[in-house]
């Protein structure tokens, strides 16, 4: 088969072309029937007005004939046959012999009907059949009179009708078909786009979009979802790709130094005692390894995915609360001044571990961070309403982060090189962003002047409207856990 | 103690064999989740620790099946699946416990000795002493040879904890579970610092300190020698 044959049958067998065959189809089916309709109506009203004036004919006729002789009538009938008449007559006698009449014979057709019928007559002068319909009439002495009218116009402007119809029928169904092929061809070319950009990503090229054609269309639409589902689809393979560059790094690093430490201690010339030493600190750094990688683990899982099982009410100001309240010693051992201030009644449907362990973070952060700067620190944890949503904040007077490195820093693994030297995964910053993106919410990284402000912003959607009932959040359909 | 080790990893199941019979307990093993539920079934254990992913019979399952028995004996379950969702279906489950893989053996240990002491009923007291220090749960009235301590809330409620399991040892994690509800790692460890003012509270002025630091494992009250 050739391309432009497959190419043809293709368009034929489009969903799109079938859709447009059947609409023409029920269409011209529809006018069919109405111009039948109508034709009929138009039809039958003609042939009662024929035969109306016949009958009024037929009865002045009657009225004219009593009393008068045969002669008389043949006479009437005879000047009513004049030529330009409308009328068709035919007179015979009792035996069947013509006695006036502009008709040549009596029409074979209304032997078999006595009440009249319609019929073919070839006219005296012209040539031709032409249609005619006719009824006989009731006259006394034996006499036969047969009074018709000639229809042969009518038939005319029927038949001139009827091709109209046809016609336009055909010329209707010719151009629906053509439009819906058109139609097809034009959304063809479209998904065919798609269909090669899809392929083309299958084969790897993530990087691959569809054309948008800016024309705001439903097709428009299907490309801009198709780009951002792509986008996102990209946005996580990158982060795959960036998680295990990290791990090569951030994880394969501390596991050498471990494996370095137990290497050292076996070396140890001093035996035992170097022994339990060198086994004290393979435990300690394992720890630290297991908590990095629980940490990795975790933001993998948020990432992946939103939690359905672990989602439950609770007051946001109570739980930042106690969050501060769990660090309020260490921070006044370390010479802080932590203040919280909660604003009451914000309920939120979430995952309370996840926020808890979000907030943890951040004040963990300010404190460890700002123990750098020697003057006193103060550490201010706040959280309220923000519009429709809800915000926590964490602000300390630390050193701060330039507006330079804000983005990089929620990147796994990112520790500035002025913080490299202290503990911590560099990873809870997008642990912090993690919790956020899953509770459809952001980080913002601030300047405090001086020190740094994160705020952690939670969607509309998980704050419980107490007017509104629970939270849009609860149970909605696109929280799939990936299993 | 006696103690049932399901779990499958053979590895695993001997050094906790091992390890139980040093700190003093008996352990039976079961390699697979039917073995496991058979053994259980018998109800002559204290203590179940069940590795959530098994052969034939996974974890939950087993813990499902013995809960509508009507076995009632504390599980601790084990499990390398995160802390997010699996811990509240483990737990929804029917198991009284839930550690994640890779765990420290001291943290196992005074989770299970926590379950084992379960059993009986010391949580309906209202009044704990260990040595001259006594906590009344109806006045949340705390004194040490009769004088008056005054504490915070959460101060109390730490004690509260640490007298409940007097003589066992209580690890950090445990104390940050059960005194705050907070099922995440902390980072730095906050715990030390509101256990050592409380410590500054109940032991600082008198001669016998009562609360102990187990070095890598936790704390632990008691009235004896360190």
């Amino acid at each position: 088969m050739t391309a432009l044959t497959e190419r043809i049958i293709k368009v034929f067998s489009t969903t799109a072309f079938r859709l447009t065959a059947a609409a023409v189809i029920a269409f011209v089916l529809a006018a069919a029937a109405l111009a039948w309709l109508l034709f009929y109506q138009t039809n039958t009203i003609l042939t009662e007005q024929v035969l109306g004036a016949l009958r009024a004919e037929a009865q002045l006729l009657r009225t004219d004939a009593l009393g008068s002789g045969t002669e008389a009538i043949a006479a009437k009938i005879t000047a009513l046959s004049q030529p330009g008449g409308a009328g068709l007559y035919y007179l015979t006698d009792s035996s069947g012999v013509k006695l006036a009449g502009n008709l040549n014979r009596l029409p074979p057709e209304l032997n078999e009907s006595p009440q009249g019928g319609v019929f073919r007559y070839s006219p005296v002068r012209g040539a031709g059949e032409r249609l005619a319909v006719a009824i006989p009439v009731d006259i006394d002495g034996g006499n036969k009179l047969i009074v018709g009218r000639d229809i042969e116009d009518q038939r005319a402007f029927a038949d001139a009708m009827k091709r109209t119809f046809l016609i336009g029928f055909g010329l209707l169904s010719l151009l629906g078909l053509i439009g819906g092929l058109a139609f097809s061809r034009f959304t063809l070319n479209r998904l065919d786009t798609i269909t090669s950009t899809s392929r083309s990503i299958m084969a790897g090229d993530l990087s691959r979009r569809i054309p948008v054609e800016g024309n705001g269309g439903e097709l428009d639409a299907l490309a801009q979802n198709l780009n951002e589902m792509l986008d996102r689809i990209e946005g996580l393979m990158s982060g795959l790709r960036e998680v295990s560059d990290n791990i090569a790094h951030d994880l394969k690093t501390p596991l050498n130094r471990l494996r370095n430490s137990a290497e050292a201690a076996l070396r140890d010339p001093r035996g035992g005692d170097a022994y339990r030493e060198g086994l004290e600190r393979t435990i300690e750094k394992s720890d630290e390894l297991i908590k990095t990688f629980n940490a990795l683990l975790l933001i993998a899982r948020l990432e992946a995915g939103p939690l359905q099982e672990s989602l439950e009410r609770f007051d946001l100001g109570v739980l930042v609360d106690d969050v501060a309240e769990l660090y309020m010693p260490a921070a006044e051992e370390d010479g802080f001044a932590l203040t919280v201030e909660t604003e009451s009644g914000v309920a939120v449907m979430a995952n309370k571990q996840l926020i808890g362990q979000a907030v943890a973070n951040l004040i963990d952060n300010a404190i460890k961070y700002s123990r750098v700067s020697t003057k006193e620190g103060a550490i201010r944890v706040t959280a309220g309403r923000l519009g429709a949503g809800a915000v926590i904040s964490v602000a300390d007077t630390g050193p701060g982060i330039s507006a330079a490195d804000r983005e990089r820093v929620l990147k796994r693994f990112v520790r500035l090189e002025e913080s490299r030297t202290k503990p911590g995964t560099g990873l809870g910053l997008s642990l912090v962003a993690a919790v956020a993106r899953l509770h459809h919410g952001e980080i913002r990284l601030e300047d405090n002047h001086p020190g740094l402000k994160v705020d952690l912003v939670l969607s509309e959607r998980v704050v419980v409207d107490p007017q509104r009932g629970p939270a849009r959040e609860a149970g909605s359909p696109a929280l799939v856990v990936a299993k | 103690m006696r103690v049932l080790v399901i779990e499958d990893d053979r590895e695993t199941a001997q050094f906790l064999q091992k390890s139980l019979k040093e700190s003093g307990h008996t352990a039976d093993l079961a390699g697979d989740g039917e073995t496991g539920l058979g053994l259980a079934g018998e109800g002559t254990y204290d203590v179940l620790i069940v590795d959530r992913m098994l052969p034939r019979l996974d974890g939950l399952s087993v813990i499902k099946t013995l809960r509508s028995n009507g076995n009632r004996t504390p599980v601790l379950i084990l499990s390398a699946l995160g802390e997010v969702d699996d811990r509240v279906k483990g737990l929804r489950a029917g198991g009284d416990d839930y550690l994640t893989k890779p765990y420290a053996y001291s943290e196992l240990l005074a989770r299970v000795e926590a379950l084992g002491r379960r059993t009986v009923p010391e949580e309906q007291q209202t009044r704990y002493s260990v040595g001259d220090l006594v906590l009344d749960r109806l006045s949340h009235r705390v004194t040490r040879g009769g004088e008056h301590i005054l504490l915070q809330p959460r101060e109390y409620r730490l004690l509260e904890y640490l007298m409940l399991h007097a003589g066992q040892v209580v690890t950090r994690t445990m104390l940050l579970e059960h005194v705050w509800d907070y099922h995440f790692d902390p980072q730095t460890n906050v715990i030390d610092v509101h256990v050592s003012r409380l410590r500054s509270k109940i032991d600082k002025s008198f001669d016998k300190p009562l609360l102990h630091t187990v070095r890598g494992a936790g704390y632990t009250l008691r009235d004896g020698p360190d």
